[in-house]
């Protein structure tokens, strides 16, 4: 057990990763009716890594995160009814149904967005946080992504740029091993992720087994340093792994890309468990039965919202 | 700056611009490859960082996709980035971050984040610019619902149109041809708004409507003396932003004349030429015969040496002989004679 770790923080963590773990697998139960009419990419065991990051960030911090979003807007607080009307094409969800899944956005928790094309929300965080420094406000940005954006340029420029600048930003790559079914051995030349932050002289940190209390840890530590206007960005490789497949629910291994035995030994460490097994049953019962409520709640309202009207159509596509 | 008539040149509107804009607003900023330069990017941006403050004018590494996308994000968080590119070609390695990410924010997000952001693309021409320095693409960008696209040709229009696209909460494609930059005319001195979506008739006639888009509206008036001399009317429209693009403008003077003609600055297939003229016949299909015709680049890439060069673009006389055609039916033959653009022949590099 990590030495930070209290039982205020610990029941902070599970009820966050609890909430999230279930909210997707009640998403994957409901699929099949249909009434989700567009991909989700579901983060069932990769929860972790939103969780300790966003846990250890204040709530006007800025959020930039990928179309596997779930996690990361509800572990910074984004609304839960809002996101499930979302997913239901609702005209209650957090963009009335415009976006999607793969869009979601709580701009009153800070959480600015997420896009379908990889890589591109890294850019668009740096530029955040440049703002933040231009303006003088000590918001620390994260960002979200895969450990396929590390492949796009836009990755590189941003590292250059954000090192140049030494701005305020947290780079989190979510190291799942695979791009869709592609592994990171057959597309990863050179010595590693972090070698690459590195490279621009950013301090990068790899975090074993998605464990949730050390992430929560560096980046307490990352943030604070950012703060104090001792450091510019740091990038942070978590390593985890997604338990379903890439797009819509259920198991993939028939795919044959990866081994039963692999996803055994990543379910073995599953953080929820461990995180549950640290808190202590009553505790975590009490945490379980409040969040099924609360979920159960954001399905009935998502079911219950009506779609946009068809005038809905032409609207917000400019500013006044 | 100003001569004893009020008038500045196109680049110094431009400069005009942005300086009061940045003296207006403390979230304005300025940057892409060279703004801080000697060069300041042909004076639009000459020292702006020692009036401001490098924050406010910097000069990026070669990283055109995320230096967009950092663009993007800066302009999420409230402040009203303007990114500029010595050429409109290197928006290309611009186009996922403005198709996928500026163009859409507002809309998928149902208004609740804007974009109000300019980027800024010149358009070489002459002197050997070849086929790399010398697009203007614009059509790509008028394609894409939620970008604006502004191409103002005059001094005058420059400066309210840069204004215009600073202040607007939407990304705004701010195209800039090199040729007009020398150009002079009046300008007030005080800060104005050219509002987008309203084009310009330049000059009146009853014969044709000859819309023409960023240089090209130079040589639209020079085609314009040439048919004069020959008795032939034309109706000179400057569209001036070409998303919004100001349809009822053209409308009005096609209705009157019976004969449109386009000339663009581009290439004319799936361009804006193609696109007037579609919206043009279709409001008067069934209801008046009217005669169209477009002309642009020739429809290949842009050759680099002068005698291939000048056949590739349009210019006044070729304009003239095309309107000439159209009106004539055909009929007789004429050879507009007089002088060639000299702002062309007399450009001189090294860039």
């Amino acid at each position: 057990m990590t030495p930070h770790a209290n039982s205020a923080l610990l029941a902070k963590l599970y009820r966050s990763i609890y909430r999230i773990r279930r909210v997707e697998e009640e998403i994957e139960r409901i699929y099949p009716t249909d009434k989700i009419k567009s991909p989700v990419h579901l983060s069932l065991g990769q929860e972790s890594v939103a969780v300790g990051v966003c846990a250890a960030l204040h709530k006007d911090d800025i959020v930039f995160a990928t179309y596997r979003g779930h996690a990361a807007y509800l572990a910074k607080g984004g609304d839960l009814n809002r996101m499930i009307a979302e997913l239901y094409g609702k005209a209650t969800g957090c963009a009335r149904g415009k976006a999607g899944s793969m869009h979601l956005i709580d701009r009153a928790a800070g959480f600015m967005g997420t896009s379908a094309i990889v890589a591109t929300t890294i850019p668009q965080a740096v530029g955040y946080a440049f703002a933040m420094r231009y303006r003088k406000q000590d918001t620390v940005t994260v960002v979200f992504f895969g450990d396929g954006a590390v492949e796009e340029g836009a990755f590189h420029e941003s590292l250059n740029f954000a090192a140049l600048k030494q701005l305020p930003i947290i780079f989190v790559c979510e190291n799942n091993l695979y791009a869709i079914h592609a592994p990171l051995r057959d597309r990863l030349a050179g010595a590693g992720l972090c070698a690459r932050a590195q490279s621009y002289g950013i301090p990068a940190k790899r975090i074993e087994d998605g464990d949730t209390l050390a992430l929560h840890s560096e980046v307490s530590l990352a943030a604070a340093e950012i703060r104090a206007g001792r450091s510019g960005p740091h990038f942070i490789e978590a390593m985890t792994y997604r338990y379903v497949r890439h797009v819509g629910p259920g198991d993939d291994l028939f795919l044959k890309y990866r081994s039963q035995e692999e996803l055994d030994a990543w379910k073995a460490k599953d953080e929820v468990k461990r995180l549950a097994a640290m808190l202590g049953a009553p505790e975590a019962q009490r945490i379980r039965d409040e969040a099924e409520k609360e979920i159960a709640a954001a399905f009935d309202f998502a079911e219950k919202s009506p779609f946009p009207s068809p005038r809905e159509l032409e609207e917000n596509l400019f500013h006044a | 700056m100003r001569n004893a008539a009020g008038e500045i040149t196109y680049a110094q509107a431009l400069y005009e611009a942005t300086v009061q804009e940045m003296e207006r607003d403390a979230g304005v900023f300025v940057y892409g490859l060279g703004v801080d330069d000697p060069i300041g990017m042909y004076g639009t941006t000459l020292d702006l960082h020692k009036k401001f403050g490098a924050d406010r004018n910097f000069d990026t590494p070669l990283s055109e996709d995320a230096m967009t996308g950092i663009g993007i994000g800066a302009a999420l968080a409230g402040l009203r980035p303007i990114h500029v590119h010595q050429r409109m070609d290197f928006l290309m390695l611009c186009m996922n971050q403005l198709v996928n990410i500026a163009a859409k924010a507002s809309y998928m997000y149902a208004g609740q984040v804007q974009v109000p952001m300019v980027v800024r693309g010149i358009i070489g021409r002459s002197w050997g610019q070849g086929a790399q320095h010398s697009q203007s693409l614009h059509a790509f960008f008028m394609h894409v619902p939620g970008l604006k696209v502004v191409a103002p040709v005059t001094p005058h229009d420059a400066k309210g149109c840069m204004i215009a696209a600073i202040r607007d909460n939407n990304p705004v494609v701010f195209m800039e041809h090199r040729m007009l930059y020398n150009n002079r005319g009046f300008v007030p001195p005080e800060a104005y708004e050219v509002p987008f979506g309203k084009a310009r008739v330049l000059a009146e006639g009853d014969d044709l409507t000859l819309v023409a888009i960023s240089h090209m509206v130079v040589e639209a008036i020079r085609a314009r003396a040439h048919l004069a001399e020959v008795g032939i009317g034309v109706e000179v429209i400057d569209p001036v932003s070409l998303a919004p693009l100001d349809m009822d403008t053209i409308a009005r003077s096609v209705e009157k004349t019976g004969r449109l003609l386009v000339v663009d600055n581009d290439w004319t297939n799936c361009g804006a030429s193609a696109e007037i003229i579609a919206e043009t016949v279709e409001r008067f299909q069934g209801k008046r015969a009217v005669r169209v015709a477009r002309l642009g680049y020739a429809p290949v890439p842009c050759p680099t040496t002068k005698p291939l060069e000048n056949l590739y673009y349009q210019n006044g006389r070729t304009i003239a002989l095309k309107a000439y055609d159209m009106v004539k039916g055909g009929v007789g033959h004429w050879e507009p004679h007089g002088e060639d653009a000299k702002e062309i022949a007399e450009f001189k590099g090294p860039f």
